[in-house]
């Protein structure tokens, strides 16, 4: 998302973490030797944009140079290289929906349709009630679960048209849906591995073949 | 096919119980004291012998990329995995972290100390926040159980694992991105040399291992290099996960042995291509970067390195991507296309603006705008990029272009405007 930022008066806001964070703060420090604090500024910015209701504010970006002991002018040219890195308000759930290419093989095209019509925005909008943000992006590393969608921190994965409409109706009700495959399968187990737990993961016809060269 | 008992991964995809109890009761870390006695030199050569190659995508010789850590220098070392799995098509990974987390933590000790390192740092992702949870989960579990810290698996051996989770961006996946990003600044790659093996992670000797990699290196340690070796064919032993996606009747991740043909691998483990084999319009072999093959190809495809090559492609990071004859290859490209031009760092003129300039060209050639000489100037950027840039985004953003007209340009300009 790349969007410019001009320090204003009116997004100037201040921030600092909450005792609870503050712990997280220390327990980040502490992966790297002391004196690199500078590492910590991608998960301290993820933290930030956690508390800050999932977007990083200039007032989250100050705070976190503070911190690390970084210029500002550094962290935002962290802040505006990753995509994740959220730098206006976004609605309470982040609706990502891949369209990369082995999700649009299997049919995202009508996947980001039926996120729009459900939501009734456009990619890169938010939803008047402030709970959707609908947003396009790039390959989610789950192709063989294609296709899917990220809402916040969870994927659905295996998806058709209906799935969207139960999913996001759950979220809007305040609901937690399923999350993972929508498929009849755990995760990416090919189709064989009829279910959980099953006692044989080989296809009925592997004996016959003697394997390893 | 491979055999269940030569596979690494008895729990890829979680049906078993996936904590540290589980793990050792399918043999995690048995015996790896006695793996860790044999000593620096030893496991090195062991995992030499084994013929290991990275499964990254570049296929480097995993052992002697190991021996190219300084030895005896008094400084720290690092490993650094990289589970920054972002090429599309790739989705391999994620299953050894959020299923077998154990064999990746077991294999970073084991390789760290062969290297010299006491510490490791793991770069996943940010999407891959489950998954991160997952093996912190596991982390947490090993230093509770004495398997990491000052005496790590009680060898008296100190090893720390710390992982970082990263924002967003692909071009992390290359390995000085991925170590500048661990410093706390854009992923932008470093110029080479200087090589991460003398100045990586804080400016200290570190090697950057995929995920893959790492995770089968104590199953190798423990059943022996010529285990490992007598699997799959000459220079490309072993087993390797698959991820295949796309038009086939059921998509999956499978661990099968190098050297398995493309339709086997296909039919055996996803149900085959939708409408059959003869259905089949083109696969992409090993992630978006490599090029495509059209379907005469495929027929005699063979699954690891040198098999692809041999036909023009490459295994990359084994992730096929199949289309039917119903894909529309050029939007398939397209959105490949578009892709690298989101994600290239902006360093490198060719590439910043490269990748722009063949997305458009892509995007008249899909909606049928573009006369037949546009596919010669497309052709010419991508020669322009190809090796002109510090990292391989630039080739990688350049070869399914590439792939695409070497295979189809006669099918695809009789749809342009005015023909030849």
């Amino acid at each position: 998302m790349s969007t410019v930022i001009h320090k204003t008066k009116e997004n100037a806001d201040t921030f600092e973490f909450s005792l609870e964070n503050q712990a997280k703060v220390k327990a980040i420090f502490a992966k790297y030797p002391a004196d690199r604090k500078q590492s910590a500024v991608m998960p301290l910015l993820d933290l930030g944009q956690r508390q800050n209701d999932g977007w990083v504010s200039v007032g989250v970006m100050n705070h976190v140079a503070k911190l690390v002991g970084m210029p500002y002018i550094r962290v935002l040219e962290v802040a505006t290289f990753y995509t994740m890195y959220n730098l206006k308000p976004v609605g309470k759930n982040h609706v990502q929906v891949c369209t990369n290419i082995s999700c649009y093989l299997r049919g995202s095209d009508k996947i980001l349709e039926a996120c729009k019509k459900e939501l009734g925005v456009e990619v890169g909008e938010t939803t008047s009630d402030g709970k959707f943000t609908l947003s396009e992006v790039e390959c989610l590393g789950a192709c063989a679960n294609a296709p899917m969608i990220q809402i916040n921190d969870d994927y659905y994965e295996d998806l058709i048209t209906d799935n969207v409409s139960t999913i996001i109706n759950e979220l809007r009700n305040d609901k937690k849906p399923k999350v993972g495959s929508y498929g009849n399968r755990k995760g990416a187990e090919p189709h064989y591995c009829a279910c959980a737990n099953s006692p044989s993961l080989v296809p009925d016809d592997a004996d016959k073949n003697d394997g390893v060269k | 096919m491979l055999n269940e008992k030569d596979k690494i991964y008895s729990n890829i995809y979680g049906f078993e119980d996936v904590t540290l109890k589980g793990a050792v009761s399918r043999g995690d870390f048995s015996d790896i004291k006695n793996i860790i006695a044999k000593g620096k030199e030893e496991i090195i050569n062991e995992v030499k012998s084994s013929g290991l190659r990275g499964r990254g995508g570049a296929g480097f010789s995993t052992g002697m990329k190991w021996s190219f850590m300084p030895k005896d220098d008094g400084k720290q070392h690092y490993l650094v995995i990289n589970a920054d799995e972002g090429e599309p098509g790739t989705c391999k990974d994620r299953e050894i972290m959020r299923h077998e987390p154990f064999k990746l933590i077991e294999g970073a000790f084991i390789a760290s100390f062969a290297m010299g390192a006491t510490a490791c740092y793991i770069y996943i992702r940010g999407e891959f926040f489950r998954e991160a949870e997952a093996l912190q989960r596991a982390v947490d579990e090993c230093y509770e159980k004495g398997y990491l810290g000052n005496n790590a698996c009680g060898t008296g051996e100190k090893f720390d694992f710390y992982i970082q989770r990263g924002a967003g961006a692909y071009i992390c996946g290359e390995e000085t991105a991925l170590i500048e990003s661990i410093e706390g600044k854009k992923g932008q790659p470093r110029l080479k040399p200087p090589f991460p093996a003398m100045f990586g992670l804080f400016g200290m000797p570190t090697t950057v291992n995929n995920v893959e990699s790492i995770a089968g290196v104590g199953t190798i340690m423990r059943r022996g290099a010529s285990w490992f070796s007598g699997i799959g064919r000459e220079n490309n032993h072993g087993t390797k996960l698959f991820g295949i996606s796309g038009h086939v009747n059921k998509p999956c991740v499978v661990e099968e042995e190098m050297g398995i043909s493309l339709k086997e691998l296909l039919e055996k483990h996803c149900d085959g291509v939708i409408g059959g084999w003869d259905n089949l319009k083109a696969v992409i072999p090993g992630g978006s970067s490599t090029p495509m093959l059209p379907k005469n190809l495929c027929d005699v495809a063979i699954m690891d390195f040198d098999g692809l090559r041999e036909v023009g492609s490459s295994l990359g990071t084994a992730a096929v991507i199949v289309m039917d004859k119903s894909a529309n290859l050029v939007k398939c490209i397209t959105r490949l296309s578009a892709f690298y031009a989101h994600e290239s760092c902006g360093q490198c003129t060719p590439c910043r603006e490269g990748t722009n300039w063949m997305k458009q060209i892509m995007i008249r050639i899909a909606n049928g705008q573009a006369s037949s000489h546009e596919i010669d100037d497309l052709l010419e950027i991508t020669k322009q990029i190809e090796g002109n840039t510090i990292c391989a985004l630039g080739d990688a953003a350049a070869w399914p272009i590439q792939g695409l007209f070497k295979h189809f340009r006669a099918e695809i300009e009789s749809t342009l405007k005015g023909g030849m």
